[in-house]
């Protein structure tokens, strides 16, 4: 009677176990675009575009020093230690890994998700890009550079977390996100300094500042949109233009550093 | 009639404690250097015993060792008391103590596959002072000072020292739980502070009524002095905490400050758990135990109608 107890109780938590380790599966992405109606027709001979830069106004925050001795691997592509990415600016304040997207206005188009993967590569025990755009349900691709293990642990708020480790020469990882968020951080529990972010849009509408700070917004029907400009450090900034056929707009972001300084 | 000393059990219960303790760190160090979700895979670390030892892993995978020699090391206590003691309830005792390392191991799998949700991190913390809880007792009752004969001590106080035992150990456990929440990010900073103050009067309370009713007795003594030290440590521990936490909120990563006053406040915390319980131990194995405080009240005032009314 006895022996019967335990052993009950050692199957239940053996069955917990197995039901856990199976995971929890959401929609898949398949599913989610077998659902998916077909893509709005745009007319091409009247889209517009909307470009710009994101600047940042007053002294930039320092990159805060990494010390990537806990990897031997890590340490020695870094040997004086590598520096965050949080903010990436130049001379003249332009600001890099600024996610620009159009927020509103695009009512109830829908659009053909891209079949071309987008790429996240970990380099010198730091992710490349630091900034990932996509569209919902497109392909993105993991890929470890470096001699070294990693896991990958997307944190999304509005979609399925998951957490994979990636060896050394490991094939890379590719998964999907059915739904719309800005923006997914992204972390290595190996190397707790690594951080990225995933930001995932119904639409393609997307551009990431570079080292110049600017973006470039093509192909957009006319009409009047909200535009929001979305920093990891220093949030998000809106404005809305109008845009009317075949009409280049520009449009200037600027954040400020927070007062007081790190 | 007082059962035998087995002086080889009570050595290798308290060898169990010393590895409870490792465990306690080793788990700690986890936390503290975010790296629970560095072997995404259990119960294997990578699919295999022997992973990458880098980073993060290095944390994981140690504290898995040092738990699956733990889990060894109180199933063969739980088999030896089983066989060896003469007291039922010792035996089952050591029962218990298996199971809940058992459940640790359950429930730090599912940590780690449920990516930190549910409560998870939070209950493996509170089961892991649980069982540390346990084991300690298990020294304590595996004693040759628990097994020897006592004068019984007379307690004059209202509420009686038992339950003041009980509260104290009660309170602390609690602001375990608080410390829990708020370490694994479920719960803000202010529950656990207010419960700092609760167990400091506690403390305070447990301390006075062994000082003032047990004088003489060197136990309570040395029961006092451990309660207070170690909770006046971990109050300092606790006030580092805070602050190596929020001089290093914008760091990129856990810095050494941070990780050694958090991880100590955390096993210290637990030694104060364990304290608690002792408390309660040497109280019931030293002063007569009535079930009902009504009973003992009712013998306190025919008492005082002899003898005049006495104080704390």
């Amino acid at each position: 009677m006895k022996a019967r107890f335990w052993a009950s109780l050692a199957c239940l938590s053996g069955l917990a176990l197995v039901l856990v380790s199976c995971g929890k599966k959401e929609e898949s992405a398949e599913n989610a675009q077998a659902g998916q109606p077909a893509a709005t027709p745009i007319d091409m001979s009247t889209v517009g575009s909307v470009s710009g830069a994101v600047k940042l106004e007053g002294p930039a925050p320092k990159p805060k020093k990494i010390n990537m001795g806990a990897d031997q691997f890590c340490a020695s592509v870094h040997p004086g230690g590598g520096a965050t990415e949080e903010v990436v600016t130049d001379a003249s304040g332009d600001l890099a890994n600024v996610i620009v997207y159009v927020k509103e206005g695009l009512g109830n188009r829908t659009f053909d998700t891209p079949k071309t993967p987008v790429e996240l590569d970990q380099k010198g025990c730091m992710y490349s890009p630091h900034i990932v755009t996509l569209m919902a349900g497109q392909t993105f691709d993991v890929k470890n550079a470096d001699q070294t293990t990693h896991n990958i642990h997307p944190v999304p708020k509005n979609n399925r977390e998951w957490n994979k480790s990636q060896a050394p020469g490991a094939p890379d990882i590719s998964d999907t996100f059915a739904r719309e968020e800005v923006a997914i951080p992204v972390q290595c529990q190996v190397h707790p300094w690594m951080k990225s972010y995933i930001a995932v849009f119904k639409h393609p509408y997307f551009a990431v500042t570079g080292a110049k700070g600017s973006f470039d917004i093509k192909n957009l029907p006319p009409g009047t949109y909200t535009l929001e400009a979305w920093h990891e450090k220093f949030g998000v900034s809106d404005q809305t233009v109008t845009i009317g056929a075949k009409e280049a707009k520009t449009v200037t972001f600027s954040f400020k550093p927070a007062t007081g300084g790190d | 009639m007082q059962p035998p000393y087995h002086q080889a059990v009570h050595r290798f219960a308290l060898f169990l404690v010393a590895c409870t303790l490792l465990l306690l760190i080793a788990g700690a160090l986890v936390t503290s250097n975010e790296a629970a979700l560095s072997v995404p895979d259990w119960p294997l670390s990578y699919g295999t015993l022997l992973p990458p030892m880098v980073g993060g892993i290095v944390f994981e995978d140690s504290h898995r060792k040092i738990a699956g020699a733990v889990l060894l090391l109180t199933l063969i206590l739980a088999i030896w008391l089983w066989r060896a003691e003469q007291r039922r309830w010792m035996r089952w005792l050591g029962v218990a103590a298996f199971g809940a390392v058992l459940g640790q191991a359950v429930l730090g799998g599912l940590t780690v596959l449920l990516n930190l949700h549910y409560g998870m991190p939070v209950a493996h913390a509170c089961l892991a002072q649980i069982f540390f809880g346990i084991v300690v007792s298990i020294a304590l009752f595996t004693s040759n000072w628990w097994n020897a004969d006592h004068p019984r001590l007379e307690d004059s106080g209202s509420p009686s020292v038992h339950s003041l035992a009980f509260l104290n150990a009660g309170v602390i456990f609690l602001q375990v739980v608080l410390g829990a929440g708020f370490r694994h990010k479920d719960i803000p900073i202010w529950p656990h502070l207010v419960g700092a103050g609760a167990v400091l009067a506690t403390v305070t309370w447990t301390g006075a009524a062994l000082r003032r009713r047990f004088e003489q007795s060197r136990e309570m003594r040395l029961a006092r002095i451990l309660l207070h030290s170690i909770f006046g440590m971990q109050f300092l521990l606790g006030i580092g905490a805070l602050w190596s936490r929020m001089s290093t909120a914008n760091a990129p990563q856990p810095l050494p400050v941070t990780i050694a006053f958090t991880v100590a406040h955390t096993v210290v915390g637990a030694l104060l758990f364990a304290c608690g319980v002792g408390v309660i131990l040497v109280c019931r194995r030293l002063v007569p135990f009535q079930l009902f405080e009504a009973n003992s009240l009712l013998h306190r005032e025919e008492a005082a109608g002899r003898n005049g009314p006495r104080g704390i």
